[in-house]
């Protein structure tokens, strides 16, 4: 099968790979690029567990063709820590304890980062709403909604 | 709350996990996301027929295509006899283990395994499963576990005898086991009472439903040796099932453990691994297979569907004077429902003198049930904790204060037998009687209910090693998967003993070749028997900081005592001497007796029994049947939380976990025996906007056999939210729900019906 040649941006970094056709964009981070951070918990878009921001907007990566990245901007997990800096979310997950075994949360912090990128102060309805796509097993959600808005209200200054 | 009076410098802190930042980054390695050069996709091919005999499977054509290295079915499996294999909770047999994992005869439920392919890409892979030609028999199958137990039901296993009854029967049945758990006579016990209630519940199968799908990686060497890395609650249950059901010496498998995205019970046994070890050896490439979540909901796990009676006595004041209960559980289509442990725990929270349970073990047509997270024990609590709620309530008695007359305490001797030693139940109801949540107000079609629960712990067989580095930081390596955050609570223990600062010290979790044997992560006995595997080995390399301290000052070892993280003189009758730190006696231990290591493998006994009171509120929309979770309080006795946000943590995920068996997930099969739901879209786990925030009081009645007190923890809080909601139902719209789930279709027929 021809594989298609993208051009993309992932974590601010220009990248480049080729894909199948029906690959999807999990699949390609994952298998092509090695970027292992986005999990993989259903591939019909039910979980969350693959979260990534394109062009600004929280996509379930399963769900997207890896080559509909051409031309956009891909951030994921891995380039949420500015290098020894952990992004609040990532700081307040683990000082709240807002992870067990850990396998839903890079799609939790990537999801709501797009939603404090988007709403600084969100109530907990709406954290919760917001994080509704993304199924967690372990904490029934409590910490993790404290730590998001614990987060919200340290990057509210 | 300090029963032992011990004052702590690292037990009870809030310390970041040692595994925290690989998780919030991404880094951490879970099942699917190792990889190898010249890896292979391995897949498997699975039964679509709910009861099948395999005429014949032809394989010629998929082994013909371009890209496949290996198709494998039973055939490929030795032919393993009955052995009994202790994996979890509940003992099982290796050869329905290795039937499970690929079906030899007969398929037996909608997604048992019968063929498996490598090939070199995923799309090979799937094109091979196509042109494997299985000719089938398909057979009349059987779901219900009442149908299941009827003479002349179709028989799922055609030579399974019931065990347990005297005589032994001749003919098969699909009953695998009868269980008695007898402690006085009912029958007088009933004849004393004023009142009685009896009632029927049933429930459905439910998934433990852990979001990392099933994963491995093998790779075989030419000297026959395999490495496998996966993701599992005990790497040692994957090394001992491969080697049993593909006949290979133990020390030829290598397990690494990968992070484990969830388990809950579903990852305590085998399913891919034994397959991708025997592609790997067949091939000589390593090979990865990966679950989709519909195989996940197909073929693994999950908890028994029940029919269940509860029958409780009761006199005009609230004294319990008989319960019994009849339980029969769906084991799937093996034998090994933990109807077992339903009969054990139903009423283990109560000082009861008559108390009869009998449970029955039952094979369906479904896939093999699998431990979920106390198992049994929420199916059973659910009926009994609904039925004393009723009792309550005909008795015009508070359903809490009725659990407080009758409240389990030190010396109550358990329905199954022990005594108990110094237990926190009691405490538990005191503090929902203290909690604000118990005498909140409530509005319009809101209820509140209380439900306790019960679960035993265990203990069992833990390794762990304590290594000092030359600059005093400390490496501890155990040998349970850490599924919640047992390295956290295992490095406060370790930093406690040794009295150094917890940064200095790193826990790791050994591969089955570099740390001693342990049993599984399950079964609430992390924190409890690897805490006191790494006490001890802390203690052990305590001992050796001692001894070298007393070479430095050529004074006897017993002159020498350990403090706060430093060596003393024990008198001053040993003499003047600064003390010595850790670190600096670990830099001079390569010149005064080698390097500083301290082990110990043990199987820890005396787990502490648990025990919870959950409130739950509920707000019932009579409209559209929907029931809404207001608040939700839940309280149990932890003996010591170690880490107390992990003991929260628990207490919360469990009740989320119950809260959503009560309300939505179900096994939906239709009438072809085929599973409807096997995807997270229909198969409703709750989300984030269907919970409010869980409050949760940790009780500490300090466990006498445990050195800081750790009774465990993980199991109790998810056995009494079913009834918790069930009696918050019943108090909202005066409907008693006996049947799971509590789904908005059921409530709204349960609605006409009372109309």
């Amino acid at each position: 099968m021809t594989k298609h040649h993208v051009s993309t941006t992932i974590n601010g970094e220009p990248a480049e790979f080729l894909c199948e056709p029906q690959q999807t964009l999990l699949d390609v981070l994952r298998d092509e690029l090695n970027l292992t951070g986005s999990k993989e918990g259903c591939s019909s878009g039910d979980c969350g567990a693959c979260s990534v921001i394109m062009d600004g907007r929280v996509a379930c990566a399963c769900l997207a063709l890896g080559v509909e990245a051409e031309g956009r901007s891909i951030e994921t997990i891995e380039g949420m820590a500015e290098g020894e800096t952990l992004h609040p979310l990532q700081r307040l997950f683990l000082e709240e304890a807002a992870l067990q075994c850990g396998y839903c949360t890079p799609g939790f912090l990537v999801a709501a980062k797009a939603l404090l990128d988007r709403k600084p102060d969100p109530t907990e309805t709406e954290v919760r709403f917001w994080l509704a796509g993304n199924l967690c097993r372990c904490t029934g959600y409590d910490k993790i909604v404290r730590a998001v808005l614990s987060a919200a209200a340290e990057m509210r200054g | 709350m300090d029963g032992q009076g011990q004052d702590f410098k690292w037990i009870g802190k809030r310390t970041v996990r040692p595994d925290g930042v690989d998780k919030v980054t991404g880094r951490a390695n879970f099942g699917a996301d190792f990889s190898l050069p010249g890896m292979l996709v391995g897949k498997v091919l699975r039964s679509t027929h709910p009861h099948a005999r395999i005429l014949s499977i032809d394989t010629e054509k998929a082994h013909a295509l371009p890209g496949v290295k290996a198709v494998i079915t039973a055939a490929d499996l030795p032919d393993i006899p009955s052995e009994e294999a202790h994996f979890g909770e509940d003992p099982t047999d290796f050869r329905h283990v290795s039937h499970n994992v690929m079906a030899r005869d007969k398929a037996l439920y909608d997604g048992h395994v019968v063929a498996a392919v490598a090939a070199t890409s995923e799309s090979i892979a799937d094109e091979a499963l196509g042109l494997i030609e299985v000719n089938y028999e398909v057979l009349p199958h059987v779901l219900d576990v009442e149908e299941a137990m009827k003479p002349g039901a179709p028989l799922v296993l055609e030579d399974l005898i019931t065990g347990g009854v005297t005589p032994t029967p001749k003919d098969p049945s699909n009953i695998a086991k009868r269980v008695q758990f007898d402690l006085g006579d009912t029958e007088a016990g009933f004849k004393k009472a004023n009142m009685v209630v009896e009632r029927r519940f049933t429930t459905k199968p439910v998934h433990q439903g852990y979001i990392e799908p099933h994963a491995v990686v093998a790779s075989t060497s030419e000297d026959g040796h395999t490495l496998v890395w996966c993701s599992s609650q005990g790497h040692f249950m994957i090394r001992a099932a491969c080697a049993k059901l593909l006949g290979l010496d133990v020390s030829q498998l290598r397990v690494m453990p990968a992070e484990i995205g969830g388990g809950f019970g579903g990852k305590i046994t085998v399913y891919l691994e034994p397959l991708a070890v025997l592609l790997s050896r067949k091939t000589g490439r390593p090979v990865k297979m990966v679950m989709t979540r519909e195989e996940v909901f197909r073929g693994t796990g999950p908890t028994s569907g029940t029919v269940m009676t509860v029958k409780i006595g009761a006199t005009k004041k609230g004294q319990i004077t008989a319960a019994e209960a009849t339980l029969a559980y769906q084991a799937g289509a093996f034998p090994g429902s933990p109807v077992g442990l339903g009969c054990m725990t139903a009423f283990a929270p109560y000082d009861l003198e008559n108390v009869k349970t009998v449970g029955f073990d039952v094979v369906v047509n479904r896939p093999k049930a699998t431990a979920y997270r106390a198992p049994g024990a929420p199916l059973a609590a659910f009926a009994a904790e609904s039925v004393l709620d009723e009792l309550a309530k005909a008795l015009d008695i508070e359903p809490l204060e009725l659990r407080e007359k009758n409240a389990a305490k030190e010396g109550t001797k358990a329905p199954y037998g022990p005594r108990f030693g110094p237990i926190g139940y009691v405490e538990t109801l005191q503090a929902v009687r203290d909690h604000p949540h118990y005498s909140a107000p409530l509005g319009p079609n809101q209820g509140r209910g209380i439900a306790s629960g019960f679960w035993m712990n265990f203990g069992g067989q833990s390794s762990a090693v304590v290594n000092v580095n030359e600059d005093g930081t400390v490496v501890v390596t155990l040998g349970h998967p850490d599924i919640g955050g047992s390295r956290a609570s295992m490095a406060l223990m370790a930093a406690e003993v040794l009295g150094i600062d917890i940064a200095k010290v790193r826990p790791i979790i050994g591969d089955t070749h570099t740390i001693g044997f342990s049993d599984i992560t399950g079964g609430s006995k992390v924190t409890f028997a690897s805490g006191m595997a790494v006490v001890e080995a802390a203690g052990d390399v305590v001992a050796q900081l001692r001894e070298r301290t007393a070479m430095i000052w050529e004074v006897e070892a017993e002159g020498v005592v350990w403090e706060d993280g430093h060596a003393l003189p024990a008198s001053t009758n040993v003499g003047e001497f600064e003390p010595l730190s850790l670190a600096q006696i670990a830099a001079m231990a390569a010149k005064i007796g080698g390097p500083i290591s301290g082990r110990a493998s043990i199987n820890a006994k005396g787990a502490g029994p648990g025990f919870g009171t959950h409130i739950c509120d509920v707000e019932v929309d009579r409209e559209t049947g929907r029931v809404v979770v207001l608040r939700y309080t839940a309280v149990q006795d932890a003996g010591r939380a170690i880490h107390p946000a992990y003991v929260e943590g628990q207490l919360q995920g469990g009740a989320a976990q119950g809260i959503g068996w009560a309300l939505n997930e179900e096994y939906v099969y239709g009438d072809d025996g085929r599973l409807q739901n096997p995807g997270f879209l229909d198969y409703r786990m709750p989300v984030a906007s269907d919970l409010p925030m869980i409050d949760t009081v940790i009780v500490e009645v300090p466990n006498p056999n445990h050195p800081f007190g750790v009774r465990g923890v993980g199991e109790v809080p998810i056995v009494p939210p079913l009834a918790a909601v069930a009696n918050a139902v019943e108090n909202a719209i005066g409907v008693r729900m006996a049947d799971l789930p509590m789904s908005p279709p059921h409530i709204l027929a349960a609605l006409e019906d009372k109309a």
